[in-house]
């Protein structure tokens, strides 16, 4: 098998200047997926005979709390080809991932909270998911704190790496015995919207904003690793031509 | 210093002289005299585990029926605040000394030796808290029934405790202000621990048999006696490396 596509993702030069070409794309795309997921969602979409209108914000929070979990194992896999190959291009994207899962958390527990308060009447509930997911979102925050810690890029690079390594053993033991202490403390009275039992109608849309939410994410995730390039490569030649010519 | 004075002999001599069985013993005895001559460190978190605890009725409650009711979580939840508490110092003087970099370059897996170290730290720190806690459940109204499964519970969840956070201590070990952003990193990955240990004393005192969720947290320190060395391990080549 030919590795050399393998070798080339390591150089951070080839991957800025490939990226250049296909940033315009990923970008008119998701803004495509993401204009009719909302449209759709937000416009079309039927109303919930329950929950009226506050449900449509399950087209930003579904797919915000999707990706928060999808970029840990994202920042988890980049550290650990980082770790076994000695890669920093898999370094840049493991430093990357972490604000950006971070935000995306955030975002899932504010859209929830926001939720909740005309659903259940109260903006906080020591729900199971909602609880996962703050701790989904301490685990991020002691990465960002870690990385920061360091002043050596390198060992920041590594240490972060088993970190994320541990934090990946054990997201599925956290989650687990979260539902378990949930179903422990308080009887199911509150039930969120049930996925798999939501109309067609109001599903369709949702699977576009994933996808747009997609998008946005590898969009985001190149757009930081591109920064994250220019700086860390800033005394090269290339990027002091790149800079001179603009 | 005076764990300066205490060598490790063992790893000084030629790999083909030593056993892995004798350098892992004359690891754990140099653990073991250096924990006793700092008693300070020893003593602290037990110290922490009690003052804590008397802070509980005068911030709450002093009546028995409200602080029966909160013991179970409160007791493990102080516990697992002073177990933290304990941890920094686990790799810092070994670090500080250069007997970390002797470990690795040690002909013996660095893998035992860890396990050793954690080993010890435990029963410096995490058996003395198991220890004292029926004393601090006595302070907090904690039912009768309650007692054992308090004391057996802490006496797997704190092992588990020391190994998963020693891993936070390997990774802060060459920071100087390690302490608190150890406690940050380590946190989160205490929740299920925290909550089966809190699970089994709540459990045994309203009556309910406890052995289900006292065998989860077995479960756990299973996992983390096999897994956590190899990631403190790592940790710790990182962090000399640097």
């Amino acid at each position: 098998m030919d590795w050399q596509w393998f070798h080339r993702l390591g150089s951070p030069r080839w991957f800025y200047e490939k990226t250049s070409r296909w940033m315009p794309w990923l970008l008119s795309v998701t803004l495509v997926l993401l204009a009719v997921g909302v449209v759709w969602g937000l416009g079309y979409a039927p109303m919930d005979s329950k929950q009226g209108n506050s449900y449509r914000i399950i087209y930003i929070h579904v797919p915000a709390a999707f990706l928060a979990l999808a970029g840990y194992y994202v920042m988890a896999i980049a550290g650990a080809v980082g770790m076994i190959w000695q890669m920093k291009m898999s370094y840049m994207v493991m430093r990357a991932a972490a604000p950006i899962g971070a935000i995306l958390t955030f975002l899932a527990l504010i859209t929830g909270a926001l939720w909740g308060k005309p659903t259940w009447g109260t903006w906080w509930v020591w729900d199971a998911r909602i609880t996962s997911m703050l701790i989904l979102l301490f685990l991020y925050l002691g990465v960002i704190a870690l990385q920061g810690a360091y002043q050596q890029q390198q060992t920041a690079n590594k240490a972060c790496a088993i970190l994320a390594l541990v934090g990946t053993v054990n997201i599925p033991i956290i989650y687990k015995s979260v539902d378990w202490w949930f179903t422990l403390h308080q009887p199911a009275t509150l039930k969120l919207v049930g996925e798999s039992s939501i109309d067609p109608s109001m599903a369709y849309p949702l699977l576009v904003m994933i996808a747009g939410f997609y998008g946005l994410y590898s969009w985001l995730l190149m757009h930081w690793v591109r920064a994250d390039i220019l700086q860390s490569e800033s005394k090269t030649s290339w990027v002091k031509e790149l800079v001179a010519a603009k | 210093m005076n764990n300066q004075s205490v060598a490790l002999n063992s790893n000084l001599t030629p790999p083909s002289t030593t056993s892995l069985y004798s350098t892992l013993l004359s690891v754990f005895r140099r653990e073991l005299r250096i924990a006793f001559r700092q008693q300070s460190d020893m003593l602290n978190p037990i110290l922490f585990f009690l003052m804590v605890v008397t802070m509980m009725p005068l911030g709450i409650s002093p009546q028995a029926s409200v602080l029966s009711e909160l013991a179970p979580g409160l007791l493990w939840v102080i516990a697992l605040l002073a177990c933290l508490l304990s941890l920094d110092g686990l790799f810092r003087s070994d670090y500080e000394d250069g007997t970390l970099e002797q470990c690795i370059l040690s002909t013996q897996p660095l893998y035992f030796i860890v396990l050793v170290k954690v080993i010890v730290h435990w029963l410096t720190t995490g058996l003395p808290l198991t220890l004292v806690a029926p004393v601090l459940g006595i302070l907090l109204a904690l039912p009768a029934d309650g007692f054992i499964p308090l004391w057996l519970s802490l006496l797997v969840g704190t092992a588990t405790l020391s190994f998963v956070g020693a891993i936070g201590a390997a990774l802060t070990v060459s920071l100087r202000k390690g302490g608190l952003l150890l406690s940050l990193i380590i946190m989160p990955l205490y929740v299920p621990v925290l909550i089966f240990g809190a699970s089994t004393v709540r459990y045994a005192v309203e009556g309910v048999p406890y052995g289900s969720t006292l065998a989860v947290l077995g479960v756990f320190f299973a996992l983390a006696f096999v897994l956590a060395p190899l990631a403190i391990a790592g940790a710790l080549r990182m962090s000399v490396e640097e």
